[in-house]
């Protein structure tokens, strides 16, 4: 198999698993508000503690496997995204200290200025993860050098605002999925109703963003009809989405958790068909980034693909023995 | 006035100031991982209750201190495609995979067990518990080991070639320009490069201190409180051996990385050392280098001391800045006064933690009040040393951001220009200048500046508050703990 189009695949498979472990952390963080009482909302926060620092290392490989493999993409990204990375580093740093220090001291006070904390951090960074996507969708204009000559106004149009709403309300309606099946009583009974809620926002987003997506970018049209693979994971999509509704009816919430990641993998998979083989889509003449023009050497691919390798089943075997730990409910 | 604010020099004072502040923590994180996997151990030999309510409370310092080091890590990693997108481009290739390396072989191991060993008490048997322990140690050790080999790589590049990239299958030119990167050719080269196994042990060495010194400072103020004083008296032992072992182990290693850089590198310790003119070299325990006199001012020195330090010789020559050209010497001033801090901190701890065994060895230790307040403000001079060690180090390697080699010629021997300069083979190394990203703005960095600066206050600030808090708590005993249920 070409390493290039091996690195796009393993690049997206990150990205994914990323969205679909830190987006519940993250979706708790949205819906952390509507829960009611520190007691409620200490659940929130332990049913993440242990699990949402793992996910995040998620990003961090991601970076770093993006670096290594594309480093002209990396390179172009973040230096083109200045202003939304420095606010997403504040949001992570935020949140960090959010969860870890909320519990340290025992006043309702620094309580309640963490759960604010934890809150603003958690929308703040889904909505820069949505505007980053956002963006690559459109595409953006680069120099023949692959640098960024637009301006901070155009990262944050209304288009990439759009896909920051989708984020939201997609983190959001995983994140009720999930703490409705890691707890027991009052928090089930508050969450029961926002099942339906978050389910219904996505729902109306989801269709707007997509009928925006192929009324202004018709090259993703062009783009997505070139992957006859693309199909069935739109189907697949729609039948995961259908099925949320379908599995909270019937108290299957596993299910429901299940097709709600499902959902994530294909919108994830379904970014990375609109822009194949670009990495970042330029809207100048000549200067997309692809995974041909921005990659690293076969050879530097090949010592990644060998890490790769090694790396998986380790980080499969610990991502299992974790989960099971930490598989019960938590009490209040 | 706006317009000329200079996006390299902002973006070097983001990136000292955002790794100078990471830096408190990795290292804290890497000593204190080993002391508690070694308490863990300790419990399921003896099956003492002590060691296992001293590791519980090590735990709880750990990882206030590990949450802090992943929120400001990561901006770290992000940091070098945000300002220093052209040194992205020119290194992914080679830096690129020791980076990914880093996240995929030590940040799961270490975030996934640390999970367990904080909040798996009572999910998991005490032999898993440790093995967990174990675990984050190992991972946090690891997570050195990759950044460290790709700063090695940067000052001591080899198993790369550069080459210049192609387009649609044509070499690459930008208005005439050929455009070049690095690419690797040997793996293992890279990663053992001349100066990678010295700095990391260097490196370790340096976060045992560190971590060691921590616990040392906790531990006395206790004995110094008579609070806690069976937890503290072995906390302490097993920090002082760590820090002893540590101390005197430095200056082996202290000693061949000095010879390192001076064979690969001798504009740095030029620079360590004030040394303009090149001839038999001093070693000045006080004073200020004068750039523009080009000697010390109120110079104290031991004569002939780095001569011997290089070369193991009173009376050798050490190559002096004088023959480097004015656009390829590093600042001196930076360089010479943190290399200065470091030692002077090493030499410090070093007699205090020899003192120490000494009285430990006597049975006069814990009724000697005045070292065991040495021991309590010992954490100062452990981050000074560890901080002020890579700011000399990465100072002295400018104006380089990836060290270019000296040309030689056919015999090996370096050659010399008609001005009685040695000639740095510019293409294969990256200058600072040429580094930074070009898709950013003076004000845009200026801003992320202040941003990290506020933060970074508060941050730090609440991190010593947090600590004092556990510290004052102090470590529980296992019967207050179930019924707290160990939430935090």
């Amino acid at each position: 198999m070409d390493l290039n189009l091996l690195w796009f695949i393993l690049l997206g498979v990150l990205l994914g698993g990323y969205a679909i472990l830190d987006g519940f952390d993250l979706g708790v963080g949205i819906i952390h508000p509507v829960l009611r009482g520190e007691k409620e909302r200490n659940v929130a926060i332990k049913a993440i503690g242990p699990l949402w620092d793992g996910n995040e290392v998620w990003l961090v490989t991601f970076g770093g496997a993006l670096f290594a493999s594309f480093p002209e993409a990396y390179a172009t990204l973040l230096s083109a995204m200045y202003i939304p990375i420095m606010l997403l580093l504040f949001c992570l740093i935020l949140r960090a200290i959010s969860v870890d220090f909320r519990n340290k001291v025992d006043s309702m006070f620094w309580k309640s200025i963490w759960d604010v904390g934890f809150t603003v951090s958690s929308l703040g960074a889904t909505i820069v993860f949505g505007v980053a996507i956002g963006n690559l969708i459109a595409g953006m204009p680069l120099d023949e050098r692959g640098d960024y000559t637009g301006n901070l106004s155009d990262l944050f149009g209304w288009y990439p605002l759009a896909t920051g709403l989708l984020a939201v309300v997609t983190f959001a309606m995983h994140g009720a999925i999930f703490l409705f099946l890691k707890s027991t009583g009052n928090v089930r009974q508050r969450l029961t109703g926002w099942l339906w809620h978050t389910w219904g926002i996505f729902l109306a987003v989801y269709i707007l963003v997509s009928m925006l997506t192929l009324i202004e970018h018709p090259h993703v049209v062009a783009n997505i009809r070139k992957a006859i693979w693309a199909i069935p994971i739109v189907i697949l999509n729609v039948l995961c989405v259908a099925n949320i509704p379908r599995a909270i009816q019937n108290e299957r919430y596993g299910q429901a958790f299940v097709c709600s990641s499902l959902n994530i993998a294909c919108l994830v998979a379904l970014f990375c068909a609109s822009t194949f083989p670009n990495l970042v889509y330029s809207t100048s003449e000549q200067t997309s980034l692809t995974i041909f023009n921005a990659s690293s050497s076969d050879g530097t691919l090949w010592i990644m693909t060998v890490i790769a390798m090694i790396g998986i089943p380790l980080i499969a075997s610990y991502t299992v023995i974790i989960y099971w730990t930490f598989r019960q409910p938590i009490e209040e | 006035m706006l317009a000329e604010l200079d996006v390299v020099m902002l973006s070097r004072i983001q990136f000292a100031l955002t790794i100078m502040f990471h830096y408190l923590f990795p290292p804290l994180t890497i000593g204190l991982g080993i002391i508690i996997a070694w308490l863990e151990g300790m419990f399921l030999w003896k099956k003492e209750q002590i060691y296992m309510d001293a590791a519980r409370f090590w735990t709880g310092i750990f990882g206030v201190n590990f949450a802090i080091g992943v929120a400001t890590g990561i901006v770290m990693e992000f940091e070098f495609g945000t300002n220093w997108a052209m040194y992205s481009r020119f290194v992914g290739d080679v830096f690129g995979s020791a980076l990914a390396a880093e996240g995929i072989f030590a940040f799961f191991l270490e975030s996934g067990f640390l999970a367990i060993l904080v909040y798996g008490h009572e999910k998991v048997s005490p032999a898993f518990h440790f093995f967990s322990a174990c675990m984050v140690a190992l991972g946090s050790i690891f997570s050195s080991i990759w950044i460290t080999v790709a700063n090695s790589w940067q000052q001591t590049p080899v198993g790369h070639e550069i080459v210049q990239m192609t387009r649609d299958g044509q070499p690459w030119f930008i208005d005439g320009q050929p455009i070049m990167r690095a690419e690797i050719i040997d793996f293992w080269a890279m990663v053992f490069n001349p100066s990678t196994i010295h700095r990391l042990i260097h490196v370790w060495l340096g976060c045992f201190i560190m971590g060691g010194c921590l616990v040392l400072s906790i531990s006395a103020w206790y004995l110094l409180r008579k609070k806690h004083e069976e937890f503290a008296k072995k906390s302490l032992q097993g920090a002082l051996f760590l820090c002893l072992f540590s101390c005197l182990a430095m200056y082996v290693s202290g000693h061949f990385q000095a010879r390192m850089v001076y064979r690969h590198q001798p504009a740095k310790i030029a620079a360590f050392e004030g040394h303009f003119e090149t001839g038999v070299a001093g070693l000045s325990v006080f004073g200020m280098p004068n750039e523009e006199t080009e000697s010390i001012d109120m110079n104290i020195e031991i004569p002939g001391m780095a001569s011997f330090l290089v070369h193991d010789d009173f009376n050798k020559e050490v190559i002096g800045l004088d023959k480097f050209r004015p656009e390829d010497r590093p600042p001196v001033k930076i360089p010479f006064v943190a290399y200065r801090l470091m030692i002077g901190s090493g030499v410090g701890l070093t007699l205090l933690m020899v003192a120490a065994t000494v009285f430990l060895w006597r049975g006069t230790l814990f009724d000697r009040r005045w070292i065991l307040w040495l021991f309590v403000v010992s954490i100062v001079p452990a981050i000074v040393g560890n901080e002020a060690g890579w700011v000399a180090t990465e100072v002295g390697r400018q104006p380089w951001i990836v060290q270019a080699p000296l040309e030689v010629d056919e015999n090996g021997e370096r050659i010399i220009d008609a001005e009685g300069h040695y000639v740095y083979n510019g293409k294969v190394g990256l200058r600072t200048n040429d580094a930074v990203s070009k898709a950013i703005t003076g004000e845009q960095v200026l801003a992320s500046i202040i941003m990290f600066g506020t933060i970074y206050f508060l941050l730090g600030c609440l991190w010593i508050y947090i600590l004092n808090r556990k510290i004052q708590a102090g470590p529980s005993t296992a019967e207050a703990s179930d019924l707290k249920g160990l939430t935090s």
